[in-house]
Parts: structure tokens; sequence; C-alpha cells
């Protein structure tokens, strides 16, 4: 599913004079089986922009428009659109409810109607699909679990509606770096069997350029740039001006270069970097 | 959200001699004050409390509007009040519908308790509207502390009650949080009658209920480890000091409690 | 030994369940506890801190690190050994408040550790418990409040403020008790980038300014500011190093699933490929520096 976003704004308490712009005149377009990172810093207005995605928040200014379908519209067509936009918010464990695991991830396709079968088969195997044994867990409490598995269950609790859209804000945040590698890897393996369209809010470069297609920057309300990692990250300087960076490698071939070392900026794995250092010097 | 427009009683800043009053001395004088309209018998005590009350907002600087926008939230009470009063006051009888009827003495009782109930209103919210919830926690912390000998918690309550005013937005951003993420999941807090209504609410309250428990655990750990141990040998930063403006409010308010008797005494009309 | 210790743990064990006579299994301190918890979580635990130094204690979710700190202040008991600060056992329950005086505790989550719905009544609770005097309790708030750089919000309610300036308020919440050690239990993991660097540079201060500084942490990057590194797993310390030197046994610490500072693991790549370079290379400032000499 392609998600395109059009002169999207948004003003809280609009018409106040205490009124404030959140967004302002956002445009893009992230086609189907895209995976697109989102940066910006606590405030860029990312939180806003993801609730408009799925139509959680109305637009004040502007659509969005999924495959074409403005989601906001009061048609079935649009329900229908806005069902397939999953949105997994930050610390996600926290909306967990139910008695059992099988429970709580059934949820979602019960509020749209599905029956019991249907609703247990989406939910075994969305459980399967961010690496929770359904036969070992179904019947324990959500409450119960680690704290890895519980943020892998309210996972499984959005990706039980089967979207084609996965939106995830900072799905990693709190998490020890194994936590963060294995919900990464989860995501792109959900990815890669589902054919999914991602969005991925993160605070991390390094990951940013290492999953992304492409690289939104927020700043401000206002989409700083858009384009693939390479080319977003090769405005180092703007990147700094905005109190953002680029990939950890990257960083160190600029003070490379800076020294006068005549290096490319542009590659964000480590490996890469290694080698491009020591192709410098010989 | 239709939970943060209740403006009944949210404090309004301001620098005015009302805003620096001793808390003590603000939450005797309104208790007085209210009792002073249960002591009025007559609209020529009710017209000097009023003026009274409307010199003391004056003072205060909250605008009258704003006053005024807290009593919506009570209106029904005010009408439903009078209208009761109206109805059922027996007395001689000026107008007759069926067994609707409505005496002299019923007209005259509706606008009594109307116009007490008002005066209630707008008499405690300005102890509210002109006192910073962390001060009036203080204030009857310090008031009740003599009964403490007695085994009444002073101290207990008043950091319940402080603890409760610095989680109640905390606690506003949890239940707005969960309940977007289960819309994301199709929830539907809004249609369907009472009952599905009420059964809707379990998403939003057990997550709700969970982060609750979940701050009370990591709060007291955090209390103990700051030393807290109940309110003995306990001192406070802020000093509570009754100043010469709370002396001269004490005279004023004898004195109009003597005046609230005084009028009292004289002829009803 | 020329240098004070202000902490030393000897022999420490603790499990959060505690078996009785009759066999039956109850949980110690009633506190929340996991399926995956319920063995040792710290298994015979014995070191030393010195006074004034910057100790980092690092380990994957589970190694014991969170449990480890909480006995540094007499939050938890040991089951089994004895954990004296300043030279006081924590067993004795006469000691108790001393010891939390004299060694503060910032926690993880900064929203549930703030008591008050003013910046500057929080900073004084504290204090207030300990029963010093008002006068005393409003220049040590002040101070407090500008060490961390948050005198200007004194008046402000904390729902206001980032989590970064809600964590600046607990440091100064716990430093109005002039303790002499301070506990960082995670500090950083729930605050955004900048946040986080916010933390960092206090903590750095207050070991600058000669307090005794603990570090919990799972950021490699973050430990890595300190002037020695404990390793926990499993409930046991097993690498207890200067920064330079643990990052040397890259091989072992990927095992435990922790990550090497970037500039670290960089120099170890560049050194497999045959790149001069010196030992206790940390930062990636520092590895340009050396490979532009």
């Amino acid at each position: 599913m392609q998600i395109e976003v059009r002169e999207l704004g948004y003003t809280y308490s609009e018409g106040l004079p205490f009124a404030t712009t959140a967004l302002e005149d956002v445009n893009f377009t992230i086609p189907s089986g895209e995976f697109a990172a989102i940066i910006g810093h606590t405030g860029s207005g990312k939180s806003t922009l993801l609730m408009h995605l799925n139509g959680l928040m109305k637009p004040t200014k502007g659509c969005v428009l999924a495959d074409g379908i403005d989601i906001n519209e009061k048609t079935k067509e649009a329900r229908e659109a806005r069902r397939k936009i999953g949105l997994v918010f930050q610390y996600p464990e926290y909306q967990l409810f139910e008695e059992t695991v099988l429970k709580d991830v059934c949820f979602a396709p019960k509020n749209y109607g599905f029956t019991p079968e249907e609703c247990e088969e989406k939910a075994i195997a969305a459980l399967k699909l961010v690496g929770i044994d359904p036969d070992a867990k179904r019947d324990v409490s959500p409450f119960e679990l680690s704290g890895g598995e519980k943020r892998r269950v309210a996972i499984a609790g959005v990706l039980a509606m089967e979207p084609q859209v996965l939106i995830l804000d900072e799905p990693t945040a709190g998490l020890d770096p194994k936590g963060h590698k294995d919900i990464l890897d989860m995501v792109e393996k959900v990815r890669r069997d589902r054919n999914l369209t991602i969005l991925l809010v993160s605070h991390n470069m390094d990951d940013a350029a290492r999953m992304a297609d492409r690289v939104l920057v927020l700043d401000k309300g206002h989409l700083a740039m858009n384009g693939t990692p390479r080319e977003v990250f090769s405005h180092h300087k703007e990147l700094h001006e905005i109190g953002l960076g680029a990939p950890s490698s990257s960083e160190l071939l600029y003070l490379l270069k800076e020294k006068g070392l005549n290096v490319r900026t542009d590659i964000f794995d480590e490996d890469g970097a290694a080698r491009e250092i020591v192709n410098a010097f010989r | 959200m239709a939970i943060k427009d209740i403006t009944l009683g949210q404090y309004y800043p301001g620098d005015s001699v009302v805003h620096k009053l001793d808390p003590r001395t603000k939450l005797i004088g309104t208790i007085l004050f209210l009792v002073s309209l249960f002591v009025v018998k007559n609209f020529t005590g009710f017209l000097f409390c009023g003026i009274c009350l409307a010199i003391l907002v004056k003072i205060s600087g909250v605008p009258f509007k704003y006053m005024a926008r807290g009593l919506k939230a009570v209106m029904f009470l005010i009408v439903f009040t009078a209208i009761i009063n109206l109805f059922m006051t027996p007395g001689d009888p000026i107008w007759r519908f069926g067994i609707l009827k409505i005496a002299r003495e019923g007209i005259y009782r509706a606008c009594f308790m109307a116009i007490r109930l008002v005066m209630l209103i707008f008499g405690s919210s300005l102890l509210t509207l002109t006192t910073k919830p962390v001060a009036l926690t203080d204030g009857m912390e310090r008031l009740l502390s003599p009964l403490s000998k007695i085994g009444l918690p002073s101290h207990e309550l008043a950091m319940m009650m402080t603890i409760a005013l610095r989680f109640i937005p905390t606690l506003l951003d949890e239940t707005d949080k969960i309940m977007k993420a289960q819309t994301a999941r199709g929830a539907d807090f809004e249609s369907g009658n009472l009952l599905q209504r009420a059964k809707g609410l379990i998403p939003l309250l057990v997550p709700l209920f969970v982060s609750a428990f979940r701050i009370a655990a990591d709060l007291a750990m955090a209390m103990e480890a700051r030393c807290y141990r109940g309110g003995d040998g306990r001192t406070r930063m802020n000093g509570m000091a009754f100043h010469n403006c709370d002396r001269i409010a004490a005279v004023i308010l004898v004195l109009y409690f003597a005046a609230v008797i005084a009028i009292g005494k004289l002829p009803v009309f | 030994m020329s240098k004070e210790t202000v902490i030393q743990l000897k022999d420490v064990t603790f499990s959060y369940y505690v078996e009785d006579a009759e066999g039956n299994v109850t949980t110690n301190n009633d506190v929340d506890v996991k399926h995956s918890e319920k063995r040792m979580a710290l298994d015979g635990v014995t070191l030393d801190i010195e006074k004034g130094s910057f100790v980092a204690i690092v380990g994957s979710n589970g190694s014991g690190k969170s449990t480890l700190a909480k006995h540094l202040n007499a939050l938890l008991l040991p089951s089994s050994g004895e954990a004296l600060v300043c030279g006081m056992s924590t067993a004795d329950p006469d000691n108790t408040w001393e010891i939390r005086r004299r060694c503060g505790m910032v926690f993880q989550n900064p929203d549930n550790q703030l008591v008050s719905s003013v910046v500057e009544d929080d900073v004084a609770f504290g204090p207030e418990n300990l029963g010093v005097d008002p006068a005393e309790i409003r220049k040590r708030v002040d101070n407090a409040l500008n060490a961390v750089g948050m005198y200007e919000f004194r008046k402000k309610g904390p729902h206001l403020l980032s989590g970064g300036q809600k964590q600046r308020i607990a440091i100064a919440g716990v430093l109005a008790m002039q303790p002499e050690c301070i506990v960082f239990d995670e500090p950083t993991a729930m605050l955004d980038p900048s946040g986080r660097a916010e933390i960092l540079k206090i903590i750095r201060g207050l070991h600058e300014e000669g307090k005794t500084v603990i570090l919990i942490t799972h950021f490699m990057e973050e430990a890595a500011q300190a002037d020695r590194i404990i390793v926990m797993d499993k409930g046991r310390p097993i690498l207890d190093e200067a920064p330079a030197a643990l990052f040397a046994h890259g091989e072992k610490l990927q095992e435990l699933n922790l990550q090497m500072p970037f500039g670290a693991s960089m120099a170890a790549k560049l050194r497999d490929l045959g790149v001069d370079l010196p030992e206790g290379i940390i930062t990636a400032e520092r590895l340009a520096e050396c490979l532009c000499r």
C-alpha cells in the first residue's frame, strides 16, 4: 500500500490565541513496499505526523492518501484503508490488558468484526511472525512475560489486523542492545514475510541508514529533508544545525576528511568504513 | 479533552492580597463565609454577603467571567434545587395546574436556595482560585495537625493529596496514550449502548490500573530512597507565618460575622 | 590502601524468592518478579568502591545490575553476606536512614520519582524528611537547582518539563541531601539522545566535584566515561577493569550481548586490517587523531 501525504498541516487549538502549529505543509510519498525512516528531535512533530497517518488525528490542512483513498473520508473504503495501516506506539506493552496472550492479540481483529475462528487464526499467525511460540504462550497472562516478550506480543496485537503498512514509533525505546537488535531483526523479518510498507521513527542514525530505503527528516513541524540515506546524510552540516547527525561510521569519515584525509563520507557500516580508511592509507 | 476543560476551582495566577494571604487564613475565612450563608435568614443578609464577596473578588483580580464559567458545571444542580423548592413548598397557592401548584413561599424559597448555592460555589471557588493546590494542602495539614494527637492522620492525608495533585496530569496523559493505542487497534470508545460502552472501557481501564500500580511501586521506592519515613521529625522548607494582612483579615472576618448575625436580627423583609 | 572505601560488598547474595522452613516459596520485599528471575539475582558479589571514583556497572537485562544498585542504599538487604556503606552495615535498621542520606539514588523513570507538583518543593522533599532547618533547606534547594541548571524552572510543574529536565530535577533532589555517593540506576534509558547527553554531562560534573558516582547502564558509550567498569552476568561481576583495558576483550563482550563503543570497535576492526594503532582508543575523536598522526 502506498502512503501519500499532501500539504499536511496541523494546528493545536486552531483559532485560539494560544494556537500552536505542529505540522506545516508536509508532502511526501512512500511507495508500496518501501522502508522509510523518520528522524527528528523530540518535539519536531514526529508523533503528530504518525497519528495522522492512520486517522487517529484529523489534519487541519491537507490530506493523507492510502493507495489514492483519503483515509479521513467517512466511506467504507476509507475505514478499510485505515485498518490496513497499523500503528505501534512507543512502549506498546503498556496497552496489554487481556487475561491471556492470545485474547490480547485477538483484540484488533475482533474489533473489526472477524469471527472467533478467523481472529484466532490471525492472532496465531501474528504471534509466530514476532517470534513468540503460540503453543507455549497463548494461555499465559501477558503480564507474566518478560519486557521484550511483552513488546513482541503488543506488536503482534497490531499485526493481527493484517496491515499492509506498519508504522513503528521508536520500537526499541528502553531496551538493552540485545533487545534492540532482536526487535529490529524482527521488523525486517515481518517486512519480508508480509511484504509491508514500513515507517520507522528512530533516534538512531545507524539504524536508519542501515535499514531504510528512504529517510525523512522532520524539524519544527516541517519536512526538512526527504531522500535515500545517501542523499540525506550527505547534508552533514545541515543535519548538525538541527541537532541531528550522520551515522557513526560516516561521522568518523567526516572527521578524517576534515583532517585532510581523502576518504568518501557516504559509508554507513563499520566494515565498509574500515576498508575505506585502509584504502585511503595505501 | 473534556476532562481538561473543567475550570471549577482551577488556580488563577495572580499577585493580589487575597493570593498572598496565608492559606490557613483563607481556609478558616472560607469556612466562616460558608457558615454565614446558613446563618443568614433574609435577603438583606444575602445582599450584605454578596457585596462582601463581590468586593473580595474584585480585590483578588480574578475575572468575574472566569468564575462564572465554573458555575456551568453545577448549573443543573442549582436549577434542580430551585424547581424542587418552587413546587414542593407548602403555603398559599398563587398558581395551580393539576397537581402542580406554586405558593408565594415556594418562589421565596426557590430564590433563596438558588442564591445560597451560587454564593456557596463562588465563595469556595474563590479559595481554590487564589490558592495553589500545594499551598492548600499544606494549610490543611497544619490546621489539622492538632487533631493528629487524637489519631487523625493529618500528615498522611496531606501527603496523599500532594501525590494525587502531582500525578493527575501524568495519569491524564497516560489515559490519552492508551486510548489512542487501543483506537489504533480498532477499539471504539464512543458508540454503542451504555453496557457496550462500559465493557468497551476495559481495554482502557486495565492498562491504566497497571500503570497506576507501577507508578505507585516506583514512587514508593523513590520516596524511601529519599529518606521518607512519615511525618515525624519532618521539617518544611516554606514555613508558614501569619503576616499583618492575615491579622487584618482576621479582624475583618470577625466584624463580618458579627454584622451577619446583627442583620439576622433585623425584622424580615 | 591509601584511598577510603565508600562501599564494600562482602560475598553478597540475594534472591527475590525466599523458601521458608516448610518449603513454601514467597517473594522477598514485595518486588514485582518475573519468572526468569527465580534463580539468585545476586550470587556472591564481593567488591569495593573507592571514595571519589566513577564506577559504571553494565550488563544485559537480568544480569543483576539493578538489584546490585538497590543494595547500595538499603532498598534491598542481602540474603546472605554483608553490604557496608560508609562503614555501616545495611542490615542494621538503625543505619538505614544515614545510609540513604549518604548514598542517594536516581532511578530510571523520570516521571515516577518526583513527588511534588512544584519543582522546588520536590527538591526540598529529601532534606525535609531529614528534618533540616527551613532556612538551610532553602539554601540547599537553590544550590542544587543551580548545580543542574534548573533554577529558573523552580516554580514550574514537573509535567511541563522534558524527560531530561525531569531527570535533572531528580538529581537535584538527591544533591539537596548532600550525599557522598550517588547511584544512578539507568538514568538515561528512557531519554532521547539530547536528554541523554544532558544527564551524562551532569554526572561527569558531579564526579569532577569529588562525589562518588556509580552509574548503572546498558550503554557502553556511557560506561566508557567512568574510571572503572564492572560487567555483571548472572548475578556476578565477571569483568572489572578500566574502560580502555576492558574494550580489549571485544569477543567476550560480544558473547555477553554488550556493544562496544563505536570508537573502540572501529579501532579493533582497523587493527585486524593491519593498521597500527595505539591501545586504549575509545572515542571516534581519539581514533581520528591517532589515524591522522
